[in-house]
């Protein structure tokens, strides 16, 4: 009995990790970049279709195209941010949120034209059913992997937005974009860097959600609205908080799906509920 | 104080700035020396600021006029070009970044320059009170102590000509001394100062030469020993 919920905790906190890299992007750009994405999830879903295509045109491993991608997806938010989201940033909340719903719809059409309807899945070879015995428990390598990517992510880009040059540029930028310009420092480029490292924390989580669950065209929302939760459980702006938000909500709904398997997501919204309800402010609010 | 060959360290000509459905300034033209204390004086409304802002371009695209910095056009450079070229801006009201530390602020200046002026042990030498608060958010100082980070942060831009923007605003006099102070030995390494002041008494004591600015336009320039105080105040209101 104690084996079987040591268990499920271990199981929902890996799974957590993977909606953890859903948030990081979506926490950046809701949490300190102050506009909601709507299309946070299309884009993961996108990249996941470009995943694909690219491993099986190339021949190669799944896990070795995604490095190659990286500067890809780097390089696209760079460009989405400098020609048509920074139009749109400023003080109506409503635009973005427009436009972004906007992006949304064109990506999921665009990819029922494209690739069609077909729920897939990426596969990253032998590495998808390999585990490890770890104190009795069964773990998948996979999800070890993910978590592990999780974690390294969320310290990684603590680090570079509250202890690197670029991290204070941003932070200033989107604290005052008036007083940044005034004084030289260019809000439009800083912007545009950051959506670039939204962009790569895309490509990642389009990686292992691929990998890890099926997908199709009209996947998106519902990854959106995953990332949404783990954003406001860990804190606005904290991307720690978003780890644990992440890591929360995956044991809430592996232990949910064990009590029944209808239970899956409605355990994981009630769980965010309640802690919303306790703690609006999050888990590890920075502001 | 213009010497002979070298061109002044900032020439403008013929500047005037629209906004949307008015006028700031009608074709003032301003110069500053090397090394020169230049103060700009004028009521509220009297486009200070606009000239501030316009050297830095940051008045918006309706800006004629030539502005030259060190012989060369600068208009239609970005902000950020114009900085890294050597003209730092502390603006009004100091706009430093709340939430970040006094040496994430300080660093921006840094960033944003030529980088080859004090660095930050420099900066704690001028200004002892911040060493210890460096680590703290801008937003939790004081006045006074924002206002030396603002200069701080233009400071560490290596600026060869120092716009100052209303920098004695909401201040204990004795902390203005201080800037004041400041300002002159800052001036005395060879960095050209433009001063925009609400204070006139204040202003014009640093002042080598000042520019009185009346609804836009150049009402009275010269050397503050040239003008008693009656023909400045008149200058300045318009009366």
């Amino acid at each position: 009995m104690v084996g079987t919920y040591l268990n499920l905790i271990v199981q929902g906190a890996l799974l957590g990790g993977l909606y953890a890299i859903f948030a990081l992007g979506l926490s950046l750009s809701v949490g300190v970049m102050r506009f909601v994405n709507i299309a946070h999830g299309d884009f993961i879903v996108l990249m996941s279709f470009l995943l694909l295509v690219l491993s099986s045109v190339l021949k190669l491993n799944v896990l070795l195209v995604l490095p190659l991608v990286i500067p890809l997806a780097f390089a696209a938010g760079y460009v989405l941010q400098r020609l048509l989201l920074q139009r749109v940033i400023g003080d109506n909340a409503l635009l973005p949120l427009l436009v972004t719903f906007g992006l949304s719809i064109i990506v999921q059409n665009g990819l029922l034209q494209g690739v069609g309807a077909d729920t897939r899945t990426l596969s990253a070879g032998a590495l998808d059913v390999a585990s490890v015995q770890i104190g009795g428990l069964s773990i998948g390598v996979l999800p070890l992997l993910t978590f592990a990517v999780a974690v390294a992510l969320a310290f990684g880009l603590d680090w570079l937005l509250y202890r690197s040059r670029l991290g204070a540029h941003i932070r200033a930028v989107t604290l005052d974009v008036a007083a940044a310009d005034l004084i030289g420092l260019s809000s439009v480029r800083v912007y545009a860097i950051a959506m670039g490292i939204v962009g790569i924390t895309v490509a990642i989580a389009a990686c292992f959600m691929g990998l890890r669950m099926n997908f199709d065209p009209t996947s998106g929302p519902s990854r959106l609205l995953i990332a949404f939760e783990v954003v406001v459980l860990g804190g606005l702006g904290s991307l720690r908080g978003s780890l644990l938000g992440g890591i929360i909500l995956g044991i809430a709904q592996t232990i949910g799906g064990q009590i029944d398997g209808a239970w899956q997501t409605l355990a994981g919204h009630i769980v965010f509920l309640t802690i919303f309800l306790l703690r609006p402010q999050g888990l590890l609010p920075r502001y | 104080m213009a010497s002979t060959a070298a061109p002044p360290l900032l020439t403008i000509e013929g500047l005037s700035v629209h906004y949307a459905q008015f006028r700031a300034l009608h074709g003032i033209d301003i110069a500053v020396g090397v090394g020169e204390i230049v103060s700009i004086i004028g009521a509220n409304g009297a486009g200070k600021s606009s000239l501030l802002k316009a050297i830095v371009a940051q008045a918006g695209p309706r800006v004629e006029g030539r502005i030259a910095f060190d012989g060369i056009d600068i208009r239609g450079r970005a902000t950020p070009a114009i900085v890294a070229g050597g003209i730092a801006l502390v603006p009004e009201g100091r706009r430093l970044f709340a939430s970040l530390t006094v040496e994430e602020n300080l660093m921006i200046g840094w960033h944003i320059g030529r980088r080859g002026g004090l660095d930050l042990a420099g900066i704690f030498d001028l200004f002892p009170a911040l060493r210890d608060k460096r680590h703290q958010p801008a937003g939790q100082l004081s006045g006074g102590q924002q206002q030396m980070v603002a200069l701080g942060r233009a400071l560490m831009a290596d600026p060869r000509l120092l716009l100052c923007d209303e920098i004695s605003l909401g201040l204990a006099p004795t902390i203005v001394n201080d800037l004041y102070e400041l300002l002159l030995s800052i001036n005395r390494q060879g960095i050209g100062i433009l001063l925009v002041e609400q204070d006139i008494r204040r202003s014009l004591a640093v002042a080598h030469r000042f520019y009185c600015l009346l609804e836009g336009r150049v009402s009275l320039g010269g050397r503050p020993d040239d003008f008693d105080r009656d023909t400045i105040t008149r200058h300045y209101f318009g009366s």
